[in-house]
């Protein structure tokens, strides 16, 4: 049996007679815009209100409504989060693309279908609940206009009960998604009941498929990456937004403004301790952002690729003007518009050396939300900390899934560090101000405020080459003073930044993998699949550039490291190539850019495979 | 940019003003633009005008995007922070320092390649939103620094140095300004400075988006004949609808024009801005007849100049954001985090 066998096997069989319980993943295909979306969430929390570890994915076109959409449920007892690529059960509510979705399907899933789809007849190895949406819609919403919205709550109501979902969680879960527009919970929960009872009265259960009430997930929450990190913003003092629509980073700004709108206003006159402004597009938005940072305010922006590209000149002004700046990359496959609704990891070397000239940036990589939360706040005190732009690198898979994560944690101990600021008192005791003047020796100047003394501590802040106290100067020595002043200060940005984790395997073994990002739930529950088949891996997962030293040395305790990464040509590798001289022969690349998230059975295919055969030579596998 | 720094000593009986400071705590370095070039005279007006205002010279912040124009604020205010930002980009700069501190003044300089030609969607956007500064265009008509090349407020039919005819239209960013809503507007002439020295300081004391249009010949590249930003060519067509007076409270000026031909118009701080009409037609609070005016002119010819908008009810983007009196760049954690109780709270929603 080779190691791809294994993977590709199934971990459990659904063989019919035999229960599988919450480890499998339900898909529900339908048209975009047809209000699908509550139901689906509903679905998927009433899922973790059980306890089962959930996961939504979100497979949408870039479209306002009519092209088929897939929402994908993954439950997993194991915890596993990552996408699974195989489906065990089917809604099929798009006509459009019904039958292809049944064809696809393994042997052994089953299918909730409208009913004059007629599907039944094209497999006789899937397990079949017809179910007449019209005519179970019809008697629950008199309101004909209505219908189309409502009739999806009736798949889970039948879901619920072919399932095992307990009816009062999922009608607490329907509370929760709604909340308080009064007649849209009536109808919706008569909509639900209608479906139970119809599956109740029509359906022998035949397929092997339970949900069970465990406590994996008690504790957890759901929610989506660019919620959280909003939510870190907000918590760390930000009060200036500029952003520009694209998606998949404008829920973020979203998210910001609606729990600033809850949190931020002052209780006695109403007032915003905020200020967000829709940038005419993105050149203004970091502009904004830098103007904002540049006066002592925290500020950010929020984006993709596309907006990453327009924004590269001021970033260039960010780092050698030495301006803070946070900017949210919720990356989006690319090049170009590419497709704009699918997830990648495309940006890291765009935004580690964004402008022109010689240019360095700090990248933080969140694994899911909580962490997206986490690095969302940390990278305003390393802004104003380092003075410079601090990228967080998300991606579509993070930022618009709803994940299971641990809860968002703060500290009311924590200070904000608002870095090296030179305060009038400072300047009054006599001490030397110098702009660009290196004190401490770790390559960070001071800065004053605009405002902040009358007679001291002014400065011309410039993009044009300038002395340490901030005077024009094209004196080459001065500049490349000046320039190596910033390589220090980035070997500084190293030991600041969230460090490498990682985690060895039971025995020595002469094989790493490094990985980060959106790739790690997959990445674990991969690590799993190649144990069972004796293929031992140490592996690391990298949160920021600047790399910490342990990358290197990680590197140099493994004869081979796999570097696992959701774009083509494999831009951590090279990044990390770069920065440490690494011989690339060293790093093998496992590559996975279709833009569908990375899934564990194909890392553990890829792997699996060089394990076999030990050639050196790099993967390029296609899509999985 | 210039690294020399002009002397600090000083005459002891140079004028003061009401804050004690002269003309010298408003200067900056030597200018290293070409002897004669307008843009030096409107930099004298800003001097000029913040003296008279008797504004705390550091309470001022002056940015910039870059050009000849875009130099000159380091060539004025030295105690001030200024920042030479990015070719366009100075509206947005300045709109997010704006957002983070209300409370200091905003005089943006730009040129009229960095405003009408490489920002003028910077330019639009920061008016429309109604940014509490004044925003100063050094309007030329070419690029200086790379030697000659026309820029997007060019009129069509002028000639460049080398003979080149400009074929395009021109963009009027006065007539833009009143369009887009800008609650204050004028255009003026680097030479005049009797006219341009008020309107600066109406500018500096309205509260909202205040833009002035200053036509500065550029005596390399713009001032020969078949120029029409040439010192020549502004002094014969230029036709002042007005000359403005700024009272403040504690400098009153008397003014003593004929009933009838001036106009008094009272902005937020109290200041009072006089305008001695020179037109009698003309009607300065008046947004749809001024556009109608300067239209009409500008097919003859003439170039408008004078207080040729305001609003006295102004309001300003902090007023459409309905944000708090108190600086944002100024508000604490305790202010801004809501801190753990309440993220607890925002977890159970998650659940």
């Amino acid at each position: 049996m080779t190691p791809t066998d294994v993977a590709v096997q199934e971990q459990q069989t659904s063989a019919r007679g035999q229960r599988v319980v919450n480890d499998f993943s339900i898909q529900v295909a339908t048209v975009n815009g047809s209000g699908s979306q509550t139901a689906n969430l509903v679905l998927l929390r009433s899922i973790l209100l059980m306890g089962v570890p959930v996961s939504g994915k979100n497979m949408f076109p870039s479209n306002i409504a009519g092209l088929p959409t897939w929402y994908t449920i993954r439950a997993s007892k194991d915890g596993y989060i990552g996408r699974k690529k195989e489906v065990d059960f089917l809604v099929a509510m798009n006509p459009e693309t019904a039958k292809e979705d049944v064809l696809t399907l393994d042997a052994g899933a089953a299918v909730v279908y409208d009913e004059p789809l007629r599907l039944k007849e094209l497999r006789n190895d899937l397990i079949f609940y017809p179910v007449p949406f019209d005519k179970l819609v019809a008697p629950v919403c008199p309101d004909a206009k209505l219908r189309r919205l409502v009739r999806n709550m009736i798949y889970d109501g039948i879901l619920a009960k072919l399932l095992g979902i307990e009816l009062p969680l999922m009608e607490k879960a329907l509370g929760k998604q709604l909340g308080k527009k009064a007649k849209a919970v009536t109808l919706n929960t008569a909509a639900l009941k209608a479906g139970w009872d119809y599956a109740e009265a029509h359906f022998t259960k035949q397929d092997p498929f339970w949900i069970e009430r465990m406590s994996a997930a008690i504790g957890k929450i759901l929610v989506e990456g660019n919620t959280a990190a909003a939510i870190g913003c907000m918590m760390a003092g930000v009060t200036v937004v500029a952003w520009y629509p694209i998606t998949p980073s404008s829920s973020l700004a979203d998210a910001f403004a609606s729990y600033c709108k809850r949190l931020r206003h002052d209780p006695a006159t109403g007032k915003a301790k905020y200020a967000i402004v829709q940038g005419e597009d993105e050149l203004a938005s970091i502009g904004i952002v830098i103007g904002a940072s540049w006066n002592g305010a925290r500020a950010f922006t929020a984006t993709s690729g596309p907006g990453i590209s327009l924004m590269t000149e001021f970033i260039g002004l960010s780092y050698f003007a030495e301006v803070p700046a946070v900017i949210m990359n919720v990356q989006r496959a690319g090049p170009s518009t590419g497709m704009p609704t699918r997830t990648q990891q495309c940006d890291i070397i765009a935004c580690a050396y964004a402008s022109h000239g010689d240019t360095k940036h700090v990248l933080l990589f969140p694994e899911d939300p909580a962490e997206a939360f986490e690095f969302a706040a940390q990278a305003f005190d390393l802004a104003e900390r380092l003075q410079t732009t601090i990228f967080l690198m998300l991606d579509l898979d993070i930022g618009m899934n709803h994940r299971l994560c641990r809860p968002l944690r703060w500290d009311d101990a924590r200070q904000y560090d608002r870095g090296k600021i030179m305060t009038a008192e400072m300047l009054e005791e006599g001490r030397d101000f110098g702009r660009y003047l290196d004190i401490d020796g770790d390559g960070i100047p001071y800065r004053t405020y605009p405002g902040t003394h009358p007679t001291k501590g002014s400065y011309f802040t410039r993009g044009t080459s300038r002395d340490r106290y901030a005077r024009y100067s094209e004196e080459g020595p001065v500049y490349a003073d000046n320039m190596q002043r910033l390589v220090r200060k980035f070997e500084t940005a190293q030991d600041m930044v969230p460090r490498p984790l990682q985690a060895n395997a039971a025995k020595p073994t002469k094989y790493g993998v490094i990985y980060f990002g959106s790739t790690a739930p997959a990445m674990d529950e991969a690590i799993g699949l190649l144990e069972e088949h004796g293929h031992l891996l140490d592996r690391m997962r990298v949160r920021a550039f600047p790399f910490h030293s342990s990358v290197a040395s990680f590197i140099a305790d493994h004869d081979f490291v796999y570097v696992v990464e959701q774009n083509r040509d494999s831009q951590l590798r090279s990044l990390i190539v770069n920065e440490n001289g690494i011989d690339p022969v060293r790093l093998i690349p496992i590559v996975h850019y279709d833009g569908t998230p990375i899934t564990a059975r194909f890392i553990a295919k890829a792997i699996g495979d060089h394990q076999d055969h030990l050639k050196v030579t790099p993967l390029r596998k296609a899509v999985s | 940019m210039t690294y020399i720094a002009k002397p600090k000593f000083h005459h002891p009986a140079l004028k003061k003003n009401a804050l004690g400071f002269t003309h010298r705590d408003y200067e900056g370095k030597i200018s290293t633009l070409c002897a004669g070039c307008g843009h030096d005279s409107i930099t004298a007006s800003i001097i000029e005008a913040c003296y008279e205002l008797s504004i705390e010279p550091h309470r001022v912040a002056k940015i910039s995007g870059i050009g000849c124009s875009s130099k000159t604020p380091d060539y004025f205010l030295g105690n001030s922070h200024g920042f030479n930002s990015v070719h366009g980009r100075m509206p947005s700069v300045l709109t997010g320092a704006n957002l983070a501190n209300r409370d200091l003044i905003y005089l943006g300089v730009s040129g009229d390649g960095d405003s009408a030609s490489i920002g003028f969607g910077q330019f639009a956007h920061s008016i429309r939103r109604g940014v509490n500064m004044t925003y100063i265009v050094e309007n030329n008509g070419v690029y200086g620094l790379t030697k000659g090349q026309f820029s997007a407020t060019a009129d069509r039919g002028s000639r460049s140095k080398k003979g080149v005819l400009n074929t395009d239209n021109a963009i009027d960013l006065v007539a833009i300004a009143l369009q887009l809503g800008a609650t204050y507007v004028a255009r003026s002439f680097s030479g005049d400075k009797t006219q341009l020295v008020p309107l600066i300081a109406g500018a500096i004391q309205h509260k909202g988006a205040a833009f002035i249009d200053v036509i500065s010949p550029c005596v390399a590249f713009n001032n020969h004949a078949g120029s029409t930003k040439s010192f020549d060519y502004v002094r014969e067509h230029n036709d002042a609808v007005n000359r403005l007076d700024v009272i403040t409270g504690r400098d009153p000026i008397t003014v003593d024009y004929a009933p009838g031909t001036v106009q008094v118009v009272e902005q937020h701080d109290g200041t009072k801005l006089a305008l001695r009409k020179i037109d009698a037609d003309y009607d300065a609070h008046d947004r749809v007849g001024a556009m109608a005016f300067l239209a009409k002119h500008a097919a003859k010819g003439q170039i408008v100049t004078g207080l040729l908008y305001v609003d006295p009810e102004s309001e300003d983007l902090h007023s459409h954001l309905n944000t708090v009196d108190a600086p944002l760049n100024s508000l604490e954690a305790e202010d801004l985090c809501p801190g753990s109780a309440t993220l607890d709270k925002i977890n159970a929603s998650l659940r």
